[in-house]
């Protein structure tokens, strides 16, 4: 038994069923990344004057710009993906698949990079309050990397060629809710950049 | 293959595919509701162990008295153990599950006419992180460390350094993530899966429920699993988010990076928590909302002012968490300011309440068991929402907050408050569920011990509060002079907690005597007019009902004048 509107839009909402889910998801995401956002807020108003700049100041602004371009890019690339299946085009978004997940694995390259240069000063996330709410976002929004990249690979591999094959507009909209989700994890760096490593 | 018939579109399916690993939604629906009743039954003995100690404090408790070692009395980490795992699993394995997890799965893509969820196997992944979850809560009392004893809000400085709530955290995770799955797929079902002509206006009370309900859960349990992860951290990675600097345990200064704050803890809590509330009486408001229709033969008073009172009080329900903590000295102005909303929000649920009492005006009242049920919960639940007001006011609450008077206060709305419209909701709905009829005598046997049994555990805690017993004592407040005058309602209380479980041996009897030689149900053996009654009792297989559905009238066409029948059914011309 087929669920309806899987595949083509309902009428009255304009609606397929994964979008909806996707958005609904995301605002529950929001929530999640809200909850800590304003968790940082409330411990930077209670940390004594001039703490968390002292402890920003040890992150480095130069890997972490590099890192939101390589995520933009990863952005742009998975937004391609889906143009080039829109067009019927599959090796096309292979080729763009393929570069959104290089720049996904950079990302965490870099990150483990910046991790362990802060591991070896000695800087954990019992050092400070600053550290402690930097690594859990940084780690929580890594562990969403982490997800999209599985969910990347499993629409790289070879079976792709196989989904895709047996119902291409089904596999279409499956890239465009894992773009929708790919971009908001981009969307939560573009505000954790910010917020960490310049304010 | 003799059973194909039913379902000709895919093979057949092996008894663990079919009831264990199933995607069907009503299957997952029943699933829910074994393991929360379950866990509930579990919960309630919890508290029946805890009330032995607060009756007769010091002596050995019977028949699992072994459990508690040697002498076989309740220590006072063990009787703080069981407290915070009674809160816990009631709310997060017990209602929640029930109301959401399994009415929700069962019944609202038959309400709307749909053949499943929007996302079946979503919604199996989500029953199944439950199971998971709630394995993992219980695995915490066979733990070296023992279960949480932190109280279910598991409060900082306490909780980071208390034993079990490691285990706690986890399992709270679990629990978070499998109530987003499956509150995601019931707004999508309710937005995109509909029956023609089912139009928003003409959805019942029921399906409006699940779907505000589902926006609270979606909202609301992600800042708690932010907190719980951070809470997570200060255990295990030695951060130090809700330990402020100079907190001294055991005469010695922690060593702590500090500068956290307990408050924002409870920030994050209540954030979720208070919305959390609608998410325990949401549902049973639903439930209650369509028995009433269905039993007083009317069309529901108000409909639309329910409705947008509904969605109103879930909007409201997110600005008023800090009326928990008008005692934490966070400020005159945001007491002002919580307590303004917090008077703000009892408008809508007067305004639904009201109307439920408006609708059984001048009608024709079946008394049947589920509208027994149905008919209590609006005073228990005026009882519940009434008592609230003193503890919505700042000034107010000063005195009465962490007493009993609370205790009192928030278990009428969700003891015989929920609950009962949850009994309601089996016992109305049992024949679609089963193709039997529950028995009607069973059924008031457990109504009226249940009714009388509940207000004698929870009526006596508003005199004890108000006296000024505190809660959280693992004596009762023996050890406390202002108590003494009150104490004696303690053994009182007991004994009515205890004859409560015996009352729920008929139901429990009445379940499993109904499925096997209970009376053979129609399709629509209350009369009903929603959608639901359509299908075959119980609903076909894979697909729910024999046809197509369509929708032509509101929901609740009841005695319509020149009419021939008394109802008019939403799914016949």
């Amino acid at each position: 038994m087929e669920i309806p509107y899987s595949i083509e839009e309902r009428e009255d909402t304009g609606l397929i069923n994964s979008k909806l889910g996707i958005w609904i998801f995301l605002a529950s995401e929001v929530m999640l990344f809200g909850g800590l956002f304003s968790a940082y807020i409330f411990l930077r108003i209670a940390a004594p004057p001039g703490d968390f700049e002292y402890w920003a100041s040890k992150l480095s602004v130069p890997m972490a710009t590099v890192n939101t371009m390589v995520l933009i890019s990863s952005s742009v690339s998975m937004v391609m993906a889906w143009a080039s299946l829109k067009l019927k085009d599959f090796s096309k978004y292979k080729m763009y698949m393929g570069i959104t997940l290089l720049c996904s694995a950079l990302f965490m390259v870099i990150k483990y990079f910046e991790y362990t240069s802060k591991f070896s000063h000695d800087i954990f996330p019992s050092t400070s309050n600053f550290m402690a709410i930097y690594f859990t976002l940084t780690g929580l929004h890594g562990l969403h990397i982490l997800g999209g990249v599985i969910v990347m690979l499993y629409f790289y591999l070879p079976i792709s060629h196989k989904l895709w094959e047996e119902q291409p507009e089904h596999f279409t909209n499956r890239i465009e809710a894992l773009g929708l989700y790919w971009h908001f994890v981009d969307l939560v760096w573009i505000f954790l950049f910010p917020v960490l490593y310049l304010l | 293959m003799s059973s194909s018939s039913n379902n000709h579109d895919h093979h057949e399916e092996n008894f663990i595919q079919k009831y264990i690993f199933s995607v069907d939604h009503k299957v997952i629906g029943i699933q829910y509701g074994i393991t929360s009743l379950l866990f509930l039954l579990f919960g309630f003995s919890l508290m029946a162990i805890m009330r032995w100690q607060l009756a007769y404090p010091g002596t050995e408790i019977p028949i699992v008295g072994f459990i508690f070692g040697e002498s076989g009395v309740l220590a006072s980490e063990q009787y703080n153990s069981l407290g915070a795992m009674h809160g816990t699993i009631m709310i997060f394995l017990g209602i929640v599950p029930l109301a959401v997890g399994a009415f929700g799965n069962y019944l609202v893509p038959l309400q709307i006419g749909a053949i499943d969820m929007a996302f079946p196997k979503l919604n199996a992944a989500s029953y199944w992180t439950y199971f998971v979850g709630g394995v993992i809560m219980i695995s915490s009392f066979f733990m070296p460390e023992g279960a949480a004893r932190s109280g279910w809000t598991s409060y900082p400085p306490l909780s980071v350094f208390e034993n079990g709530q490691t285990i706690w955290l986890i399992s709270m995770i679990f629990l978070i993530t499998s109530s987003l799955l499956g509150s995601m797929n019931i707004i999508v079902t309710i937005v995109q899966l509909r029956a023609p002509g089912l139009t928003w206006m003409r959805l019942p009370i029921f399906t409006w429920a699940q779907f505000v309900t589902s926006f609270l859960l979606v909202l609301a349990f992600p800042p708690l699993e932010a907190a719980a992860v951070m809470q997570l951290m200060d255990r295990v990675a030695g951060t130090s988010f809700f330990l402020p600097s100079g907190l001294v345990m055991s005469g010695e200064i922690v060593d702590v990076a500090g500068s956290g704050s307990p408050l924002l803890w409870q920030h994050l809590f209540w954030f979720l928590a208070h919305p959390e509330v609608y998410v325990l009486i949401l549902p049973a408001l639903g439930i209650v909302g369509e028995i009433l229709a269905n039993n007083t033969r009317k069309p529901i008073w108000g409909f639309k002012s329910i409705i947008y009172s509904m969605v109103f009080l879930g909007f409201i329900s997110f600005i008023v968490w800090a009326h928990h903590m008008f005692l934490t000295g966070m400020g005159q102005a945001m007491s002002a300011f919580f307590q303004t909303t917090t008077m703000i929000i009892s408008i809508p649920s007067v305004v639904i309440l009201t109307s439920y009492f408006l609708s059984l005006w001048g009608g024709s009242i079946r008394f049947n068991t589920p509208m027994l049920f149905a008919l209590a919960f609006l005073p228990m639940f005026g009882i519940g929402g009434l008592t609230g007001l003193p503890l919505g006011l700042a000034a107010s609450d000063i005195y009465l907050h962490d007493t009993y008077y609370v205790i009192g206060h928030f278990h009428y709305v969700v003891a015989p408050g929920t609950i009962f419209a949850l009994f309601a909701g089996i016992y109305y709905w049992f024949p679609k569920m089963t193709g039997k009829k529950m028995s009607e005598m069973l059924g008031k046997l457990h109504f009226w011990p249940s009714l009388i049994f509940m207000n004698g555990i929870f009526m006596p805690m508003f005199i004890q509060g108000l006296a000024g017993v505190s809660r959280r004592l693992a004596d009762g407040g023996q050890s406390y002079a202002h108590a003494s005058g009150v104490l004696e309602w303690n053994e009182f209380m007991s004994i009515s907690a205890f004859c409560l479980g015996l009352a729920q041996i008929p139901f429990i009897v009445n379940i499993i005597m109904s499925l096997y030689s209970g009376q053979k149900a129609s399709r629509n053996p209350w009369d009903s007019t929603t959608v639901e009654w359509a299908a075959p009792s119980p609903p076909v297989g894979h697909g729910n009902f024999d046809g197509p559905i369509n929708v032509y009238h509101t929901a609740y066409e009841y005695s319509v004048p020149d009419d021939k029948k008394d109802f008019k059914p939403q799914f016949e011309n």
